[in-house]
């Protein structure tokens, strides 16, 4: 993975130092509360509802085991001992003070973290496929790529007072797990074959996506752009929007609104214009850059060893053939395996770990992951390269830290924003709402019945929660003084991207998981055999028959 | 009276009792400028808000334009001189009142503006107004 190199150490060093000033001129008075603002949140610090957060990035998802050790030593000394890993592969301390934050920034400096434009109205950290390297449906790894746009996003002076925030995501993969159609701008590595008969590497470019109060999926701006066209035209992108982009309200701010109000043609052309004066600005000399960086994530060298343990504790031991059955996804060489830790214990904040835990995975990761871990969208943790003889032993490590539960993919592996529980902007709780939903279907013992099934929950319109692209999506509102939580349903954040449908009027917290329940029993009733999906039932049936599970058969409806 | 800020800190403007040849907002269409600017000798851009970043793009733009002359930011902060200069502002004015809360050390402080220059080390060109 990628080492930090001395030019990029220097460069946190010296943002550090600046943010320490900027604390302290804002304690004098040098700086006003609202200058302080936009300076804070591009260095990462939120005030939530009861204090400060600190919103730490992890590029791509990509860490290791040293840097979750870091992460690990930073909730003891500076938070309450855990961290929440988050939808967009960050992990966020909710309880900083202030006056700490210099220090706790300078103490994942060392470890080659920062928190460097993790919030504010400017380019957001860069995520990425979170098998990326490992996954058996790769064109190519989007981590070199990305890594290249952490280092040109950094500090652009043109886009760090955007109108709005600007979030770009990679994948390198058909089956989409970045959810780049979800993004101000989604890119896929793509491969053509060129006229002199060459494979050749570019992207497809989409742009103008978003969830939030107006989920719209991203459109093909460029079917093709070349490799080493990438940075100018992300460049004249942004300067576009900079230009274009609605100031007079921040909820018609987003490129997706610029795009639906000028048209993908205008915005096309646009680009396209600043495009043909950037780009001779751009020697190619990234291009360079980008090979330095590309070897930095090179396969580690796998091992070759039996894959007997594994099929033995497979056919012996029941909780290990579970947790193997949902937790494991195949990997490129087929004698290892990507484990996903859940970080969805039944009953537990999604996303959430303790300092125990993380220095248990970081642990781990050394000792069979080749030092390396992610964070997956989806608020869980991946090893991305274990061998298949391993498994037992991490599997009986993991089980001695609560992190054994086998619920990827299920019911209980949910997505939650920290809503009212944290969140300044929430309407409503989202973590409660999960907890209970986690818990009922375990008590059930359904969830590996039920099978594949996506519930994602947001506490407020902004979406944070991703519940449009929700199998099941959850939205907490707060409607005369009381949380409701309006039902979505069809939502697909693979790839055939789909924003979920609402069902109706929403539910009151103590009707939702009713509801939910309803909605399992019925579809599993309706399903026509159990190896059709929740989803694929939904798509098959459409909404009708879901709307009467949750609100009686229509014609009731209309008599009352 | 204003205080111009340059790498070198605080100084009395140079243009001192000249109004600039144009003097345009941060909300301005730079595109409708073309064809206007050859010949000045400077343009004064004023941000509507510290917070409207539209300046820096317009700056870029007006230099993809051809301006050659002396460009001048009006309301920004000492922490976004940096930003300012790479954009291809050469200088900032600013008034006595903004002189007194951010003194010169603070604007000094972030005049190493060609340090830790991302996009110039990924572009492999010293020339920041391009």
């Amino acid at each position: 993975m990628y080492n930090h190199t001395d030019f990029d150490t220097a460069f946190i060093t010296a943002r550090n130092t600046q943010f320490r000033a900027q604390v302290e001129r804002r304690i004098t008075g040098a700086l006003t509360e609202d200058e302080f603002k936009p300076l804070r949140l591009m260095n990462g610090l939120y005030l939530q509802l009861h204090a400060y957060m600190l919103r730490v990035a992890i590029p791509y998802g990509t860490l290791n085991g040293a840097q979750m050790h870091a992460l690990a030593d930073i909730s003891e000394r500076w938070d309450k001992g855990y961290g929440h890993f988050t939808t967009r592969q960050n992990i966020q301390f909710n309880w900083p003070k202030l006056r700490d934050v210099p220090d706790i920034l300078d103490a994942l400096a060392r470890v080659g973290l920062h928190a460097v434009q993790t919030s504010g109205n400017t380019i957001r950290n860069v995520t990425a496929d979170h098998f990326a390297g490992a996954a058996t449906d790769e064109v190519a790894d989007p981590r070199p790529v990305a890594e290249l746009i952490r280092q040109w996003s950094t500090d652009h002076p043109e886009f760090q007072f955007l109108g709005r925030k600007f979030k770009i995501a990679v994948t390198g993969s058909v089956n989409d797990r970045a959810v780049i159609r979800a993004h101000d701008i989604g890119l896929r590595i793509v491969e053509r074959i060129d006229q002199e008969g060459y494979k050749e590497q570019g992207f497809e470019v989409i742009i103008g996506g978003g969830l939030g109060r107006t989920p719209i999926l991203g459109k093909v701006i460029n079917d093709f752009l070349p490799r080493a066209h990438l940075l100018p035209y992300l460049e004249a992108t942004l300067s576009v929007f900079n230009l274009l982009g609605r100031r007079d309200n921040k909820y018609k701010a987003r490129i997706k609104i610029t795009v639906m109000e000028h048209g993908l043609e205008y915005i096309r052309s646009q680009i396209n214009q600043q495009f043909d004066h950037i780009r001779p600005g751009f020697s190619g000399i990234d291009q360079a850059l980008l090979t330095e960086i590309a070897q930095d994530f090179a396969l580690p060298p796998l091992r070759q060893a039996t894959q007997q343990p594994y099929h033995t504790a497979y056919d012996a031991d029941p909780l290990f053939r579970s947790w193997a059955d949902t937790n494991l996804t195949p990997h490129r060489h087929n004698d290892h395996a990507i484990v996903t830790i859940s970080l969805k214990a039944h009953g537990a904040t999604p996303g959430d770990a303790t300092a125990a835990q993380m220095r248990r995975m970081g642990d781990l990761a050394q000792r069979y992951g080749h030092n390396e871990l992610r964070i997956s969208h989806e608020q869980n943790v991946i090893l991305p390269h274990v061998h298949k003889s391993d498994l037992p032993a991490l599997h009986a490590a993991l089980q001695k830290a609560d992190l054994a539960t086998a619920n990827i993919g299920l019911i209980s592996d949910i997505i939650a924003c920290p809503g009212m529980d944290y969140c300044a902007l929430a309407t409503a709780r989202s973590i409660p709402v999960a907890q209970a939903i986690a818990i009922r279907f375990d008590e059930l013992k359904l969830e590996h019945d039920i099978g594949p099934l996506k519930v994602k929950i947001s506490g407020c319109i902004n979406a944070c929660g991703h519940h449009h692209l929700a199998h099941i999506g959850i939205l907490g509102l707060e409607r005369a003084g009381r949380e409701t939580y309006q039902i979505t349903l069809g939502g697909d954040a693979g790839a055939n991207t789909a924003i979920g449908a609402r069902t109706g009027p929403g539910f009151g917290a103590d009707d939702i998981l009713p509801a939910i329940e309803r909605l399992i029993t019925g579809y599993l009733a309706l399903r026509q055999s159990p190896q059709e999906t929740f989803l694929q039932t939904c798509n098959r049936l459409g909404m009708a028959p879901f709307k009467t599970m949750l609100y009686g058969a229509p014609n009731q409806e209309k008599a009352a | 009276m204003n205080v111009i800020v340059t790498d070198t800190g605080f100084g009395d403007d140079p243009f001192a009792g000249k109004a600039p040849d144009l003097d345009i907002m941060s909300d301005i269409d730079p595109g409708t400028l073309a064809g206007q600017l050859a010949g000045l000798a400077m343009i004064r851009l004023t941000f509507t808000g510290f917070a409207d970043g539209r300046g820096f793009s317009i700056a870029r733009r007006l230099r993809q334009l051809g301006f050659t002359g002396q460009l001048r930011a009006k309301g920004i902060l000492a922490d976004q001189y940096t930003m300012a200069r790479r954009a291809g502002f050469d200088e900032v004015e600013i008034d006595e009142a903004m002189a007194m809360r951010q003194p010169q050390d603070q604007w000094l402080a972030r005049a190493d503006w060609q340090a830790h220059d991302y996009q110039n080390r990924l572009k492999g060109t010293l020339d920041h107004a391009a």
